[in-house]
């Protein structure tokens, strides 16, 4: 029973390793990974559903008592996060069955996507340290094959700078999980937040140092983010939605698990800190994306924003901060997922990435600017759309623990995200194209797009949802933050 | 003992750090991989080290006293194959890159980048690229 705990991991890494040996055999392997992405999906529901009754659940591994063996752990909030990775997976294969990428497919392809996804699931459901440094590694040589997988110069330029830069975030994340095992002598994260009471608060605060700039490196945090706007567009649109919805995601959930969870009593003393990091990485970002005009740079731009923002809400801390940035995470990963799918289209539409060479699209595909509005009006934070309400409880914590600035900074970066998003609907959606005619006529290529559709339209219903009934989320956000930090 | 792999960690930390932040981008490779041996080292050296003592808690003892413990060489065994798979990927990217961009200068390697001559305003559409 609580060995189902592992279904997260277990059906992505099997389906990575059949889709690998059929990889000659393209139809068998497109079978084959759709009903894998549809196993995690119902696995991750079941999940969800034990967690939302009992609060968590887990299973060590070989029998071995508490602390010692290594243990998978679910609850609320690794169980929303699982879900959300579930359905990330089957969003974009299925956007992968359209025609909306031009990129050829490469047999390896599928089974990088599903070991991406075994990674990340694997992140989220681990609790045990250095396991989650091993998540970490299935991840990144993952991502790696992903970019490098096209083989085009830009990509394997931005494979390398993804390489360095993560690498050595990934070093300093062992270090300081090695030394953390040095003072405490335990890895489980039940055994480290007992333990690391006793350990002398200098050398618990100096270790805590070393992990938490591994994992603001890993969530592309100011000023460690140079990696992600300089690897991620390169990337073919349905990988480049999978990296932003998930990627930087898993250091953001590492840094509230560990800061926030796990090393509770101590982490607390790094809010003031964390705090500044994440308003520093909000205004960054988006005055970053103000500056670009390929949309996938100012949406690559836009995640870092974003991240600050639920960094924010990480080192404001207590009930509300964590519900907060369980809520914002969830709304964030779905919606800017969405948002790289949409680009994708009007790039296959229009003919272009670069919005100086488009536009047009209001006239010739008016469902498509609507599709557009709703991500990108949830990602500026427009009632009632989810991100107003994400927004909406990061500025509640912020002004109820007074911290008016941070407030003031999350607003002034919110108009700041409705230039980025005007910009891209007046160049792509509202100007007449380029090449069009006098009389202002122009026809959009043609592509077949239909499960694009299905994918886009699905996440934005989502989004839609959450925004129309946002008690049930909040709610179950307020749950799993009243579990953190009482280990 | 201990101040022996001290001081060969402290070596091999200053000479991974130096190459890491060279513009080459071969030796940044290799730097990197000599970081990740400076940390496996560490590893090795937070479990305690000690030839003599086997790893065996004594009849009425509950922890393990002056022997090495075991559970830091395993993790070091993990993290040295995710290493070397790590950096087997990572010297055929950088051959590949350099054998395909021309040039082992980070620096140069700009391919990523918006072109230095791209104008940020007004767009092209009005202006046809002209001003820089």
């Amino acid at each position: 029973m609580s060995v189902l705990v592992t279904a997260p991991v277990l059906i992505p890494l099997a389906t990575a390793a059949l889709t690998a040996f059929t990889g000659e055999r393209p139809r068998l392997q497109q079978g084959l990974s759709a009903a894998g992405a549809l196993a995690f999906l119902a696995a991750a529901l079941w999940l969800v559903a034990q967690v939302a009754e009992t609060g968590s659940v887990g299973v060590h591994f070989g029998n071995w008592p508490a602390p010692y063996g290594i243990a998978f752990e679910l609850d609320r909030l690794s169980g929303a996060l699982v879900l959300v990775t579930a359905l990330m997976g089957v969003a974009v294969l299925l956007f992968m069955a359209s025609e909306a990428d031009p990129t050829p497919t490469h047999p390896l392809l599928l089974p990088l996507v599903h070991g991406t996804l075994a990674g990340v699931a694997g992140a989220f459901s681990t609790a045990d340290l250095f396991n989650l440094y091993v998540w970490f590694e299935v991840m990144l040589i993952c991502a790696l094959g992903l970019i490098a997988l096209g083989g085009r110069r830009d990509q394997l330029d931005a494979a390398f700078k993804y390489l360095g830069l993560n690498l050595f975030g990934t070093l300093l994340l062992l270090a300081a999980v090695g030394l953390l095992y040095a003072a405490t002598g335990h890895l489980n994260y039940q055994a480290l937040a007992t333990a690391a009471r006793a350990v002398d608060p200098a050398l618990l605060h100096a270790l805590l140092a070393a992990l938490a700039v591994a994992l603001l490196l890993k969530s592309a945090a100011f000023p460690l983010y140079a990696w992600l706007p300089a690897s991620y567009p390169t990337l073919p649109t349905p990988v480049l939605a999978l990296f932003a919805g998930l990627l930087t995601k898993v250091g953001v959930y590492a840094v509230l698990r560990t800061l926030g969870d796990v090393f509770m009593p101590a982490g607390a003393n790094w809010s003031e800190a964390l705090g500044w990091v994440a308003a520093a990485t909000m205004v960054a970002g988006v005055l970053g994306a103000a500056y670009h005009w390929d949309i996938r740079r100012i949406l690559a731009f836009h995640i870092i924003s974003q991240i600050g923002y639920i960094l924010l809400a990480v080192a404001l801390g207590g009930a509300n901060g964590h519900a907060a940035a369980l809520f914002y995470t969830v709304h964030h990963i779905i919606v800017k997922a969405n948002l790289f799918l949409i680009a994708g289209m009007i790039a296959a539409l229009a003919g272009s990435h670069d919005l100086r060479l488009i536009g047009g699209l209001a006239q010739a595909r008016p469902a498509l600017a609507l599709l557009f509005a709703v991500p990108a009006l949830s990602l500026v934070g427009v009632p009632p759309l989810s991100g107003f309400w994400a927004k909406l409880l990061v500025l509640q914590a912020a002004f109820e623990q007074g911290r008016y600035l941070w407030g003031a900074l999350a607003l002034l970066v919110s108009v700041l995200t409705l230039y980025s998003m005007m910009k891209i609907w007046l160049e792509a959606f509202w100007k007449p194209h380029p090449q069009a005619g006098v009389d202002g006529a122009w026809q959009p290529r043609q592509a077949a797009l239909g499960p694009a559709w299905m994918a886009t339209v699905g996440l934005a219903a989502i989004t839609l949802a959450i925004g129309l009934a946002p008690h049930t989320l909040i709610a179950f956000a307020q749950e799993a933050a009243a579990t953190l930090g009482r280990r | 003992m201990i101040w022996a792999v001290a001081f060969g960690l402290w070596i091999t930390l200053a000479t991974g750090l130096y190459l890491a932040l060279s513009r080459d981008v071969l030796r940044c490779v290799v730097g990197l991989a000599l970081l990740g041996s400076a940390i496996n080292l560490l590893l090795l050296a937070a479990g305690r080290l000690g030839p003599e003592r086997p790893a065996i808690i004594e009849v009425g003892q509950q922890a393990l006293q002056e022997a090495a413990n075991p559970l830091p060489q395993a993790l070091v065994l993990t993290a040295i194959v995710i290493g070397f798979a790590l950096m087997c990927f990572a010297l055929v990217l950088v051959m590949q890159l350099v054998r395909r961009v021309g040039t082992d200068d980070a620096l140069a390697l700009r391919l990523t980048e918006p072109p230095a001559t791209d104008p940020v305003k007004p767009p092209l559409s009005t202006d046809g690229g002209t001003r820089a």
